[in-house]
């Protein structure tokens, strides 16, 4: 049987190969297994409360959304599903880009991207979990949960 | 002394001979190219672009909550269309696919039983996922189509 190379990007891995010190290569092969089997948990909870029970996609709104983002329990979930998620994709994609884009400014642009997106969008929805009005004032009432005190 | 190949000569001789690369021919017994180990490779990879772009959109989508009541009500509307309907279909499919397929590679990675049998595997996800679909398709189909609600 013939030896096939390791699948290894030749851009990346000669000259970033470190002797010593942390080796970030196996630690991000280490995350996508680990997250991933937490994310199988994570993702299809989320799709089933949200998509398949009740009246799945149709009975989403902002009183659907608050009532949930109320309760500590869903707070911790979307908490976990937001950066394992993101870390998660974000890692694939830098493993695609590192495959395929042979241009070096091309790859520098890309990978840029995708970091600068992560972690934006990192902040921003970390932020939003936590500093999030179930019951904003000088909303009507009819957008909002029923657990809202009524003005 | 062993004189090494003279490329500026032959060059000079023949200025278009490049390299001819052909197709490689398929080696005998090759375990990977072409069969299941492929394919489930390349659904990973397209399944996975997909999943991540949805992701990105989902989050700033989901941001709206911040906003106001009635700018992330206007925004998720849109999903409750048809077309989005049978989009979110296609979402569930490639996730369902991307995750079963993970489990099937973590299985390959760690246990020499699932190294072996890494074919079989892929035809197991491809039966777990063609299940998951038929639970969800309908109960999707009904919510899109169903009218009342």
């Amino acid at each position: 049987m013939s030896t096939i190379d390791a699948p290894r990007s030749p851009l990346v891995s000669p000259q970033r190969r470190r002797k010593r010190g942390i080796n970030w290569e196996k630690w991000g092969w280490i995350y996508m297994r680990a997250s991933g089997v937490v994310l199988v948990v994570l993702i299809f909870g989320h799709l089933f409360v949200n998509l398949f029970a009740g009246e799945g996609v149709k009975a989403i709104d902002f009183a659907f959304v608050a009532g949930k983002l109320a309760d500590p329990f869903w707070v911790a979930w979307d908490t976990l599903l937001l950066w394992l998620a993101l870390i998660h994709g974000a890692n694939g994609m830098r493993t695609i880009v590192n495959d395929y884009a042979n241009n070096r400014l091309v790859r520098y642009i890309l990978l840029g991207a995708i970091a600068l997106s992560t972690i934006v969008l990192l902040t921003l929805g970390t932020l939003v979990i936590y500093t999030f009005d179930p019951c904003p004032a000088g909303s009507p009432a009819d957008l909002l949960p029923s657990f809202c005190p009524v003005p | 002394m062993p004189v090494p190949d003279e490329p500026a000569a032959t060059l000079a001789k023949e200025p278009l001979a490049l390299p001819k690369i052909g197709m490689p021919r398929r080696p005998a017994g090759t375990l990977y190219r072409g069969r299941e180990g492929m394919w489930s490779w390349v659904l990973h990879r397209i399944t996975g672009v997909s999943i991540y772009f949805f992701l990105l959109v989902h989050i700033l989508d989901t941001a709206l909550v911040r906003l106001s009541p009635e700018s992330y009500n206007a925004v998720i509307n849109t999903y409750k269309t048809p077309i989005m309907g049978l989009g979110e279909l296609a979402l569930v499919a490639a996730i369902g696919l991307h995750g079963l397929n993970g489990l099937r590679i973590i299985l390959i990675d760690f246990w020499s039983v699932g190294t072996r049998h890494q074919r079989l595997l892929f035809w197991i996800v491809i039966g777990l996922w063609l299940v998951l679909l038929a639970g969800f398709a309908p109960r999707q189909l009904m919510h899109i189509f169903g009218g009342a609600a």
